[in-house]
């Protein structure tokens, strides 16, 4: 699967509404606390099918991990309230039981962490950890379970697997022991990978290796692929689609191209100006956006993201008392603002396009 | 590997020597501060109405009136070389290790803290078992339902356990399950006087909950604190993330990872058992090494009291290495050093 | 009120309850006076639950150890008490309930000593048919043999010195280990195997008294094993030894070899088949198991202790099972002469009459602890008098105006100022000193209270005069207790002026001539009678004297558990007569 395809005008298969192998449908997560309820995920919708990458991006706090999280069914129990649709493959997963998800964990989904060393138990060797995953789907003796982790180790590129299998977490350096947890995870060949900033963590040289490799193996098993991170060069490299999100909702969402050729949100302008560039002038060259992110209980009103827009005011107040709808503004490019057609292509065109 | 473990047998060994001169010291040097003199010393170890000359007569059979290098020297080359001692109508040899022989009762020390030492590991054997059963477990299922009334109840159990002194909750219990109900043995009775270990159970039942209890305590604290710890620890997100069953989260991966200081704790505490759990004893009237330290210490019986500290001080140097060695074993970390 | 009837009934039913129990358990009476009526001091002069039925095992209980199993090495009072039931002596303490209990009758011997020499040759015959538990006859030897053994005090630290210092011409540093048949001791002869002849080196009237002590319990030379000896006991009483282990548990059983018919005025019963003592226990669940009835004596005899005291005086039911055992001890205060104004006997009389009797009781536990002493002596002492010149009985908190008086004729009409010394670790002594500052303070007597370590009580401070001079000890807060119920053993050593050395005294400072004149007359009396009449007259000496402030002659509370037969308080050992009890449990 190639990174630079035009989407089809017409393709069905990434249309919210229309059945996907994942449907993500106005999901909402709450967590009571004594300070008052966090909506870390307030309302956000996507499609996703096998063989494709989608991006999740947002700063921290803005609900991308807490989404991965409540796919994958791992919030413990009584802790978050979630409402709204996740459908697997035809398999509701919001208000299943939890014994259903678990076993679905690992076999048809399986994640991958930020930091390889914590996330992998120190105690037992990544051959253990691999098996362990292994059996718990297949009935297995131990000895073909082994052979198939060596396996899982070759294919992520581990030199002398069969040795490295016995070894130890923290005897792998970094770019290996990620290589090894994407093999546990892909262990039982899972139809969904999300890897949650799987390269935050390591060196830059490691980070394009560790991407290739998840390239590879997607197109190896025709998975379907969410990766989750902050870091736009990350998903410029091997999302499809992106979605950006903001104070726990979708703000924008359309292919990578046309998130990085013609991106729509002042968010995504915000996003797009902040990456460090070189070739600009020094005073200019680190361009935040203004303001700090906001609080998760006390969600700003109307459009989360209005104390910080230079564009508000445009909207006539709207942006202060009405929440944005999530629409389809073109094929494929959903969009949730209140400034008018006219109004964004006149600022893109004039204030932000230069700029980049 | 090898070279380690030689190298703090070796330390050990000098450990010993140096414990051995401090107890020595410590007999004979103090008094002598005070101005006691090796007649004064002599004097109680003697009957109610000895003259000056008896008393001198014993000053100089228990070797008082040596130099103190002299008298080290001597207990020294008992335990190298074993040692002769007459006891009227004939002499007798104490072969190597001879740890001299009683002040007071003129027997051999070490067939004496032998005889004694299977009722220490017989108390300590079973007692380390319930409260390392009874507190981990307690200390999991604290953390697993933190906050619960489950949670709350067993934590103030612990508190209680461990702050209710032993010769209290002892004889408390002697009076309530012994005496009043009958259910148990009486202090006094022998555990190795059992014909079967159903009668050495019967006869230890008592004194094992009630040691368990004071330690069972401090560990259902430590192993809910470490569990607590633990099951926040990403590798705990992997596992549910793999699929694998609660069950084994907690157990395989929380649980094995709270594991390790507790059990070096365990070694510790297990060797300072071995070398007499005192209060235990001396409350259940066990004939234990922890009996018999009491009493040498009450009686100024240097050579008792040497013997069992240097018993005591093997075991807890034997577990302070166990320990180390477990620790390496269990925790794959420490190993590359 | 009606909480109290309700308790009077109670107890009433309890009494009764026990009552009816006891009297279901006992068979026959025995000759001598008792009953099996339950209640507090049912054993004490009299026999509580006589029994002559033979049969099961009285188990024995002690939180410390014995010194030494082996009688040649031993001093403990409890240890004279059972040492009868392996061992017999020459003579022995006859097993019988109260003040018939301190006097000797014959054991091994036939007779009482026989005094030759000016009391200073003693002759004892030996009765037919004396075995060991093998077997084997006991003779005149063994008995030599036992005595001189016991000299080597480096081999036998623990017991007693008076042969060593009474037997004429002891080699220094004898030991028969050195010295293997004997030769070298010249002071015991045995003419023949039924004959056995002590010489001694000074006039001794009292010389049955140490032919009652265990270093008489005969030992045989091809079984002594020295230091281990006490390892196996060989024998001569009702029991033998099955298991020693030492520290922990010792069992007897009948000594098959143990003829009674020998043995026809001891008095000893061995009715129970077995016994056990169990050593090293915790004190205090001694006690718990005694009231629960899982064991028969606590071995010590010296009372229980105070947790079970207090539980024991709260409830009429344990009320009613206990003795309270008068003891050979008496604490007391010496008024030191050599501390001026006390040189006054005057001032001593002001001491005595000013003191608060009942504080001083009160220091010691009150009644329970023992009786407001009048006297020296304790009343247990054969000779002892009943006297009271100072009014403990008629003013016991004190007679201020007696003292005034006597203040007045000593000169220090306003009183004088003077220095109390105690034992620093005994609470007891630290009360009794607090109490005595409080009292004589009414009439202006201020006193410094000073303790001292009890270790070095007798060799540098009070036991030293010099000290005791220089730094004004007036009052020496004191106790002593006898070995064996004679007034030799308890007078001897604390008012003889001539034992007065320059430390480590046991005579704080009592040195009344007639009193040492007196001591040396009861020493060469041989008639017993007469000899005991001395011991109430140096008694009355050293109160007219004024040289003590006697305080109380202490008492031990002991429980008696129901299952016990024969149970009575023998006064030649203060406790329960270990050779007669008996009990129900089978």
């Amino acid at each position: 699967m190639s990174t630079n395809t035009t989407p089809q005008l017409g393709d069905p298969a990434v249309r919210p509404g229309i059945e996907g192998f994942l449907q993500v449908k106005d999901l909402r997560v709450h967590f009571p606390t004594d300070d008052g309820v966090v909506k870390s995920v307030d309302g956000l919708s996507f499609n996703l099918e096998r063989g494709e990458t989608l991006g999740i991006v947002g700063e921290s706090g803005s609900g991308k991990s807490v989404t991965s999280l409540s796919i994958m069914g791992l919030h413990p129990p009584g802790t978050a309230k979630i409402s709204g649709q996740v459908v697997l493959n035809g398999d509701s997963l919001v208000g299943a039981s939890p014994e259903h998800i678990r076993k679905l964990r690992g076999k048809k989904m399986a994640m991958i962490f930020q930091d390889p060393l914590s996330a992998m138990h120190p105690y037992y060797t990544v051959g253990q950890q691999i098996i362990e995953a292994y059996r718990i789907h297949n009935r297995v003796s131990k000895q073909i379970a082994r052979k198939h982790a060596i396996d899982m180790l070759d294919r992520v590129g581990i030199p002398q697997p069969s040795s490295r299998v016995d070894d130890y977490p923290h005897q792998f350096s970094g770019g290996m022991r990620q290589r090894a947890m994407i093999a546990m995870a892909l262990s039982c060949d899972p139809e969904l990978l999300i890897a949650d900033e799987p390269t935050t963590a390591l060196d830059v040289t490691v980070q394009a290796q560790i991407l290739d490799l998840i390239r590879d193996l997607q197109q190896e098993f025709n998975s379907a692929v969410i990766i989750i991170t902050h870091d736009l060069g990350v998903v410029a490299e091997l999302a499809d689609d992106i979605l950006v999100m903001y104070a726990g909702r979708g703000v924008e969402y359309a292919t990578a191209h046309e998130i990085f050729t013609a991106p729509q949100h002042p968010y995504t302008w915000g996003l797009l100006g902040s990456m460090p560039r070189l070739d600009r002038e020094r005073t200019e060259r680190l361009r935040p956006i203004q303001g700090t992110p906001p609080s998760l209980i006390n969600v700003p009103s109307g459009c989360p993201f209005h104390p910080r827009c230079t564009y508000a005011e445009l909207n006539g107040g709207a942006s202060e008392t009405d929440r944005p709808e999530f629409v389809e503004i073109s094929p494929r490019h959903f969009l949730a603002c209140h400034l008018s057609e006219r109004d964004r292509q006149r600022v893109w065109d004039n204030d932000i396009k230069p700029t980049l | 590997m090898l070279t380690y473990i030689i190298r703090r047998l070796i330390g050990a060994v000098i450990l010993l020597f140096v414990v051995s001169a401090v107890v020595f010291s410590i007999f004979f040097l103090v008094p002598r501060l005070g101005g006691a003199t090796s007649d004064d010393l002599a004097s109680r170890y003697v009957g109610k109405s000895a003259g000056a000359e008896q008393i001198h007569q014993t000053a100089v059979k228990l070797g008082f009136t040596d130099p103190i290098y002299v008298q080290y020297g001597r207990f020294a080359k008992g335990i190298v070389v074993g040692q002769d001692y007459n006891y009227g109508p004939a002499v007798e040899h104490c072969p190597a290790p001879c740890l001299g022989y009683s002040f007071i009762t003129q027997n051999p020390v070490l067939p004496d803290l032998l005889d004694r030492l299977p009722v220490t590991l017989s108390l300590a054997a079973g007692a380390s078992i319930i409260w390392l059963v009874a507190g981990v477990s307690t200390g999991v299922i604290s953390a697993l339902r933190r906050g619960s009334w489950l949670d709350r109840s067993s934590m103030t159990v612990a508190l209680a356990g461990v702050s209710l002194p032993i010769f209290f909750t002892g004889l408390l219990s002697l009076s309530i399950f012994s005496y009043g109900l009958g259910w148990t043995a009486p202090g006094g009775a022998n555990p190795m006087d059992a014909t079967n270990p159903l009668d050495w159970a019967y006869t230890m039942i008592l004194p094992w909950i009630t040691l368990a209890f004071l330690f069972a305590a401090s560990y259902a604290r430590l192993t809910r604190a470490g569990m607590l710890e633990t099951m926040n620890e990403d590798y705990i997100r992997t596992a549910r993330a793999k699929g694998l069953r609660e069950r084994d989260v907690v157990i395989r991966h929380g649980l094995r990872a709270a594991l390790t200081p507790i059990l070096t704790i365990f070694g510790l505490d297990l060797g300072l058992l071995l070398g007499g759990a005192i209060l235990t004893e001396t409350t259940f009237s066990l004939p234990g090494l922890g009996q018999y330290a009491v009493q040498a210490i009450t009686n100024n019986d240097l050579p008792k009291v040497l013997g069992v500290t240097l018993l005591g001080a093997v075991f807890i140097i034997m577990a302070n290495l166990v320990v180390d060695l477990l620790y390496a074993v269990v925790d794959p970390r420490v190993r590359t050093q | 009120m009606k909480q109290k009837r309700i308790m009077a009934v109670a107890s009433g039913a309890v009494l009764a309850l026990g009552m009816t129990a006891c009297s279901g358990g006992s068979t026959t009476s025995t000759a001598t006076s008792g009953s099996s009526v339950a209640g507090q001091n049912a054993g004490v002069n009299k026999v509580f639950q006589p029994s002559t039925v033979k049969g099961g095992t009285l188990r024995y209980g002690l939180a410390g150890d014995w010194d030494s199993l082996d009688p040649g090495d031993t001093y403990y009072g409890y240890s004279f008490n059972f040492v009868r039931n392996y061992g017999r002596t020459l003579v022995v303490f006859k097993s019988a309930p109260g003040v018939a209990g301190t006097k000797l009758i014959p054991d091994l011997a036939k007779t009482l000593g026989v005094p030759s020499d000016n009391a200073k040759t003693w002759t004892y015959k030996l009765r037919d048919g004396l075995k060991y538990e093998d077997g084997t006859p006991i003779t005149s030897a063994d008995i030599k043999y036992a005595v001189a053994r016991q000299l080597d005090k480096d081999t036998f630290p623990n017991g007693p010195t008076y042969f060593n210092d009474f037997l004429k011409d002891v080699p220094a540093g004898y030991s028969v280990y050195k010295d293997k048949n004997l030769a070298d001791l010249k002071s015991i002869e045995t003419p023949d195997p039924k004959t056995i002849v002590f010489h001694l080196n000074k006039t001794f009237s009292g010389f049955d008294y140490f032919a009652q002590l265990p270093a008489t319990v005969p030992v045989p030379v091809a079984k002594d094993t020295g230091a281990k000896y006490k390892e196996h006991v060989v024998s001569s009483g009702p029991y033998m030894f099955d298991t020693v282990q030492v520290g922990k548990k010792y069992t007897l059983k009948r000594n098959p070899n143990y003829d009674p018919t020998t043995d026809p005025d001891s008095g000893r019963l061995a009715l129970a088949n077995n016994l056990n003592v169990e050593v090293g226990l915790n004190a205090a669940d001694i006690d718990n198991r005694l009231m629960a009835g899982d064991l028969d004596v606590d071995v010590a005899g010296s009372g229980v202790q105070a947790a079970a005291q207090g539980k024991i005086l709260s409830n009429p039911a344990l009320k009613a099972k206990t003795d309270s055992a008068v003891s050979q001890r008496t604490w007391f205060s010496v008024l030191n002469p050599d501390v001026p104004p006390l040189n006054n006997i005057e001032c001593r009389k002001a001491v005595l009459l000013a003191a608060d009797k009942t504080g001083y009781q009160r220091a010691y536990g009150g009644a329970t602890g023992g009786d407001i002493a009048t006297s020296l002596l304790p009343p247990v002492i054969p000779g002892h008098v009943a006297m009271d010149l100072y009014g403990a009985k008629t003013n016991p908190t004190g007679d201020i105006a007696g003292a005034k008086a006597a203040l007045a004729k000593c000169g220090q009409p306003n009183g004088f100022a003077t220095n109390i010394s105690y034992r620093a670790e005994r609470p007891k002594e630290k009360a009794t000193a607090e109490s005595l500052q409080q009292s004589l303070a009414k009439v202006g007597i201020a006193l410094t209270i000073k303790p001292y370590p009890q270790g070095d009580y007798f060799k540098l401070y009070a036991g030293k005069p010099d000290f005791a001079k220089t730094n004004k000890l007036g009052i020496m807060v004191y106790g002593w207790g006898a070995d064996w119920p004679d007034g030799f053993g308890f007078l001897s050593q604390i008012v003889d002026s001539r034992t007065i050395r320059a430390s480590g005294n046991t005579n704080l400072g009592i040195k009344i001539p007639a009193v040492d004149a007196a001591l040396d007359k009861a020493l060469a009396t041989t008639d017993a009678a007469a000899r005991n009449v001395i011991w109430g007259d140096i008694d009355k000496m050293v109160m007219e004297n004024a040289a003590v402030l006697p305080g109380i002659w202490s008492k031990g509370l002991l429980f008696r558990p129901a299952n016990l037969t024969n149970v009575f308080v023998n006064d030649g050992f203060s406790m329960y007569d270990y050779t007669a009890l008996g009990t129900t449990k089978k």
